[in-house]
C-alpha cells in the first residue's frame, strides 16, 4: 500500500503544485523518486513529529494540501495534540499517513504496533478516518483525502487483500464496499486483515455458510445504512480488526447499529483484547497468535452459529 | 492612536476583562501589552478592513493564555467592536480565555496549549519562502513556554532552513506559573541557546516603545537567519501591586484591587 500511496501522490503532485509531503525522517528508498521529482513539494522535518505536524498546519493555512508521513504510531500519537488543536481545529487540509497499521511492523516491538490508532483518531472532531484493505483502496483513498477538507487519517497496511475492485467500480469515501455476498452472516472488516476475512469467508462457504464481507475503508464518517442492511438481512455481524476492540471498528459498528435501533441477531468483535503484545512475530504470526487469522475467524463464526461462546470472545 | 495610548487601553481592557470573567493570567497580559501595541499599532502590516488580506504580516500568540491583550488590541485597532470585549469569558461568547480564531476577525491562530505556535509559524514562514512572499510571521512566546520541547524542534528547523521571514518574540518576564523561571528550569544563557540554533538574537527592553519600533523595523536582524527578539519585561507591568508577582499569574482583581489597578493605569503617562 505504501508504494501505491507514493505512486499516486506523485501523479497528484504533478498536477497540483500545492501538494506537499512532509516526512518525519522516514521512508528510506520509498520517497526517493518523489523527492527527486518534486523538491519544492517535499520537506524532511527530521525526527520531530510535533514540528512536522505544526509545519503541516502552517503550510495548509497558506493554501497547501499537506501529507505528513511516518510509520505506525509516530505520525499521530506523539503529535496528537498538534493534530487536534492545530490542524483539525483550524480546518486544515492535513492528511496524516500512518505507514504500517496494526502488526505490519510486528517484530519491531510494541512501539511499532499501531493498534489503538483507529479508536484515537475517530474520537477527534472533524477528522476523517480511512483504513484501506488493498492497493486499489489505498490509491483511491490518497486522492480522496486530498480532495476532502480538514484533517484525514490514512492508515496503510503492509498486507493487502489483493485486488478487490469490481469492474467499473468507483471509490467513494464514507461508503462501505461489499466484497462478497451472503446471507448467513456478515463479516465486517477494515485494513489489510480483510485478506484473512476473505479467506475465512471462502472456507466457511465450503462448509455451507455464506458470509457477506464488507470493507469499511472509511471508519469516519461511517456508512450506517450498509451496516443496518447487513444486520437486518443476515444472521449477525462479526467485526474483524487488527486493532484493539476498544473503540475501534467493532465499537463503531456497535454504536452505529444501536444508535439506529437495529439489533443484529448475533454480534461478535474479533480484535485485540487488553494487554500489550511483547511477543516477537511477523504480522502473519501475530494474527494467528491473537486469533484473528482466517482459521480463527472461521472457527469463531462456526462456534457462534452453533450457539457456543466463542473462545475469541472469552479471551 | 499612538502605540503608547494603545498599550494603555490594552492594559485597561485586560484588567477589566479578566476581572469581569474572573479569569486568570492578567499578569501575563500586562507583561506583553507594549509588544502587542507596537506590533498592531506600528510594526505589522495588517488591514482591519480585510483581516485575511494575503499580504498581511502573520501574528501568532503562542502564549494563548494572555489572549485578552490580543482581543483588546484587535478591538482597539478596528477589527471588531470594542463592546465585544465585554463578552470575554462569558457564557455563550466566542472570546475564550485562551485565544481563539473562530468568529473573531484578526486572530490568525488559536492557541492555549503551550509550545504550539512556533511550529505553525515556522510552517507559515516556510510557505512564505516557497511563495516568494514579502510578509513576515511573528510568533510571541512566553518564557515558561520555552520549557516545551516542541519549541526547540522548529527552532532547529527554522535555523537550518534560514527562514529570515520568521520572528520569535519571547516575553521574558522571568516568572512562570508557580515560581521564577530561574528556579523552575533556568533558560540562561538564553540568547546563546537561540544563536547556537542558527538564529539572530536581539535583546530589547520590552516596555520601551522606541526600542521595540526600532527592532521590528530591522527584521530580519541578519539576512538568512530567523530573528529572535528577547524582550525583557515585567510581569504585571503597569499595576504596581501586580508587578513581578507570581500571585498575579492566576489571581483576578476585584473590589478595591480592581479600582486601584484601573486608577493606576488611567493615571499613567
Amino acid at each position: 500500500m505504501r508504494d501505491q500511496f507514493i505512486q499516486r501522490l506523485m501523479l497528484m503532485a504533478e498536477q497540483n503544485p500545492k501538494i506537499m509531503l512532509i516526512t518525519g525522517d522516514l521512508g528510506f528508498g520509498v520517497l526517493d523518486d518523489y523527492r527527486r521529482r518534486f523538491p519544492d513539494q517535499f520537506i524532511n522535518a527530521g525526527v520531530s513529529e510535533q514540528n512536522m505536524t505544526g509545519l503541516a498546519t502552517g503550510l495548509a493555512m497558506e493554501g497547501h494540501v499537506v501529507f505528513t508521513y511516518s510509520i505506525a504510531n509516530f505520525v499521530f500519537m506523539r503529535c496528537l495534540e498538534q493534530i487536534r488543536n492545530d490542524a483539525a481545529y483550524h480546518d486544515c487540509n492535513v492528511n496524516v499517513v500512518c505507514v504500517g497499521g496494526g502488526f505490519s511492523y510486528g517484530a519491531l516491538g510494541i512501539s511499532h504496533h499501531a493498534t489503538e490508532d483507529l479508536a484515537i483518531m475517530r474520537s477527534l472532531p472533524d477528522v476523517t478516518v480511512v483504513c484501506p484493505c488493498d492497493d486499489w483502496e489505498a490509491r483511491e483513498a490518497t486522492d480522496a483525502v486530498a480532495r476532502t477538507s480538514g484533517v484525514s487519517y490514512l492508515r496503510l497496511d503492509k498486507s493487502s487483500a489483493g485486488d478487490t475492485q469490481q469492474p467499473g467500480e468507483i471509490f467513494q469515501l464514507g461508503t462501505i464496499r461489499t466484497l462478497r455476498e451472503g446471507h448467513d452472516l456478515t463479516l465486517v472488516a477494515c485494513g489489510g486483515i480483510v485478506e484473512e476475512v476473505l479467506r475465512a469467508a471462502g472456507e466457511l462457504d465450503r462448509a455451507g455458510i455464506q458470509c457477506r464481507v464488507l470493507s469499511v475503508h472509511t471508519l469516519k464518517p461511517l456508512d450506517s445504512a450498509a451496516l443496518e442492511s447487513a444486520a437486518l438481512e443476515t444472521g449477525g455481524i462479526v467485526t474483524i480488526e487488527e486493532h484493539t476492540v476498544h473503540g475501534g471498528l467493532g465499537g463503531a459498528v456497535a454504536e452505529s447499529l444501536l444508535d439506529g435501533n437495529v439489533r443484529p441477531q448475533r454480534f461478535l468483535r474479533i480484535g485485540l483484547r487488553d494487554g500489550f503484545s511483547s511477543i516477537v512475530g511477523s504480522q502473519v504470526y501475530l494474527r494467528k497468535h491473537y486469533r484473528m487469522d482466517s482459521a480463527a475467524i472461521t472457527a469463531a463464526v462456526q462456534e457462534m452459529l452453533a450457539g457456543k461462546v466463542s473462545e475469541t470472545r472469552a479471551a | 492612536m499612538d502605540t503608547k495610548e494603545l498599550a494603555k487601553r490594552i492594559r485597561l481592557h485586560a484588567v477589566k476583562m479578566t476581572s469581569r470573567g474572573r479569569s486568570s493570567h492578567v499578569g501575563a497580559a500586562l507583561s506583553m501589552a507594549d509588544i502587542i501595541a507596537v506590533l498592531y499599532g506600528s510594526a505589522m502590516r495588517v488591514d482591519s478592513a480585510n483581516p485575511v488580506w494575503s499580504l498581511r504580516d502573520r501574528f501568532i500568540l503562542s502564549k494563548g493564555h494572555a489572549g485578552a491583550a490580543v482581543y483588546a488590541a484587535l478591538a482597539e485597532t478596528g477589527f471588531f467592536p470594542v463592546q465585544k470585549l465585554e463578552t470575554h469569558y462569558q457564557n455563550g461568547s466566542q472570546l475564550s480565555g485562551h485565544v481563539s480564531h473562530k468568529g473573531i476577525p484578526g486572530v490568525e491562530f488559536s492557541t492555549g496549549s503551550l509550545g504550539h505556535g512556533l511550529p505553525v509559524g515556522t510552517g507559515m514562514a516556510k510557505a512564505g519562502k516557497l511563495h516568494h512572499a514579502s510578509h513576515r510571521v511573528f510568533v510571541l512566546l512566553s518564557d515558561g513556554e520555552c520549557d516545551e520541547g516542541s519549541n526547540w524542534e522548529p527552532i532547529l528547523f527554522a535555523g537550518h532552513h534560514q527562514l529570515d521571514n520568521l520572528v520569535a518574540i519571547v516575553d521574558y518576564n522571568k516568572i512562570q506559573s508557580l515560581a521564577p523561571v530561574a528556579e523552575t528550569l533556568a533558560l540562561e544563557p538564553f540568547a546563546d541557546k537561540w544563536r547556537s540554533f542558527g538564529w539572530a538574537v536581539v535583546e530589547v527592553a520590552g516596555h520601551d516603545h522606541t526600542q521595540l519600533v526600532d527592532v521590528f523595523a530591522k527584521v530580519p536582524a541578519e539576512k538568512g537567519k530567523p530573528t529572535c527578539i528577547i524582550a525583557h519585561t515585567i510581569k504585571g507591568k503597569g499595576v504596581s501591586f501586580m508587578e513581578n508577582s507570581v500571585l498575579w499569574h492566576y489571581r483576578t482583581a476585584s473590589g478595591q484591587e480592581l479600582t486601584d489597578a484601573l486608577q493606576e493605569l488611567e493615571d499613567a503617562a
